[in-house]
């Protein structure tokens, strides 16, 4: 599992932040990404759909939005 | 079987630029989109620091525009390279901060990079001639072509027909008779391409992308350079010009006083850069001091903070001052009146 914070980003910076991790990753690598941002709750998700990756959880714990993504194929 | 070609597509997340994606689906090319990320860029962060504004969808549309079409979006940072563009605009600036046309040429400039780098054939833009008065016209048409340095590889497939052949029109990789020829500022075109091709519920058209095309905010980035002696800005100055009540009673320092909880909660966050000031025997606004204090500033800043305080009427409120989140004084001052806050103060 990779750890990504993005907190204090606001959107679509912890998109992007997201996208240039999942870069350097490979299919069927986890990545979990926290925020601060609520935008990220639809945005990353988003993000993932029109690029082939799953989100695989969504947690809100203390104000922070911490996403599990499952990089995809492509 | 011909190859199949690749268009990267400059998507905003208006009408338009998911048009000209579609029109090229629909031609049978390879499209992903691009988005550049300026930090002046009315989509993302802004919706979510109002209060008052989370209500609304908060939906990014060059996102929501990508899963529309079915194609990738590739979002790209591009704050540090956008500085050249808007301190140092070749063109000059539109009505307000806007450097439409250098920053029209930039994008697709990096647009063309970005397709060289990963094997796309052209770029394609959601441009109509006519629509903006700085960057979509004809005459500017060319120059964002030559100075993007894409040349005939940049095909604007809403307004094709009333331009020269670009190369995927030459070389039959589309075909120009199932291109269009939309010109001028009405919408009716688009919105009648649209309803053909079944989209109903897109981003509103007109509506400016970028904040340096409002003028409110362009008058607060000028304030800031003058202050300054020089134009620069890092991503954090940006971001503080979208939010808050904006008062300079001093060349050496403005206030950011919160509007709402919304912004008082995004103002806690820079606690521990700025000197900030809160009412502590009232309810108020959180309020961030940008600059340097001398003598009696502080109680200047103080009486303002109070008068945004539910304690406006009372004989005196106190105010804590915090630098870097550490406490350095508390005082008591009598809130200025609402006709003593100079109109020249507020930015």
């Amino acid at each position: 599992m990779i750890e990504l914070d993005a907190r204090r980003l606001m959107c679509p910076m912890p998109v992007i932040k997201t996208q240039d991790a999942i870069k350097t990753m490979v299919s069927g690598d986890n990545l979990r990404v926290t925020c601060t941002d609520p935008g990220v709750m639809q945005d990353i998700p988003a993000w993932c759909r029109i690029n082939g990756h799953t989100v695989l959880k969504i947690e809100e714990i203390d104000h922070e939005f911490i996403l599990t993504i499952e990089v995809g194929n492509d | 079987m011909a190859t199949q070609r690749k268009a990267v597509a400059l998507i905003s997340g208006g009408l338009d630029s998911l048009l000209a994606a579609k029109v090229m689906l629909e031609q049978g090319i390879h499209v992903e989109g691009i988005n550049f990320y300026t930090g002046f860029c009315v989509e993302g962060h802004t919706h979510a620091i109002r209060k008052k504004d989370k209500a609304k969808p908060k939906r990014n549309n060059a996102l929501w525009s990508a899963e529309q079409l079915g194609i990738k979006l590739h979002i790209i940072d591009v704050i540090e390279e956008y500085k050249d563009v808007l301190i140092n605009p070749k063109h000059g600036y539109g009505q307000n901060m806007n450097p439409c046309l250098d920053c029209k040429v930039f994008m697709v400039g990096k647009a063309k990079e970005w397709a060289d780098e990963n094997g796309f054939d052209f770029i394609i833009t959601g441009e109509v001639i006519g629509q903006r008065p700085m960057s979509q016209r004809k005459e500017t048409m060319p120059v964002i072509s030559r100075e993007s340095g894409a040349d005939d590889r940049l095909l604007r497939p809403l307004c094709a027909q009333n331009l020269p052949e670009t190369l995927p029109e030459k070389e039959g990789w589309v075909n120009r008779d199932e291109l269009y020829g939309f010109s001028g500022r009405t919408r009716k075109p688009q919105m009648a391409l649209a309803e053909k091709f079944g989209f109903v519920d897109y981003a509103q058209p007109a509506g400016g992308c970028c904040f340096l095309t409002d003028k409110a905010y362009s008058v607060k980035l000028t304030d800031l350079w003058a202050s300054r002696g020089k134009k620069e800005y890092e991503i954090d100055d940006i971001m503080l010009l979208k939010v808050g009540r904006h008062f300079r009673p001093k060349p050496h320092f403005k206030l950011i006083v919160a509007r709402e909880e919304g912004e008082n909660n995004f103002l806690q966050g820079y606690r521990k850069q700025f000197i900030t000031l809160r009412t502590m025997s009232h309810k108020g606004p959180l309020t961030l001091l940008d600059g340097t204090i001398e003598d009696d500033d502080l109680e200047l800043a103080a009486k303002i903070v109070a008068r945004f305080s539910q304690g406006r009427d009372a004989d005196t409120v106190d105010v804590e001052v915090a630098e870097l989140g550490e406490v350095i004084k508390n005082i008591s001052v009598k809130p200025f009146a609402v006709d003593e806050i100079q109109e020249a103060w507020r930015v």
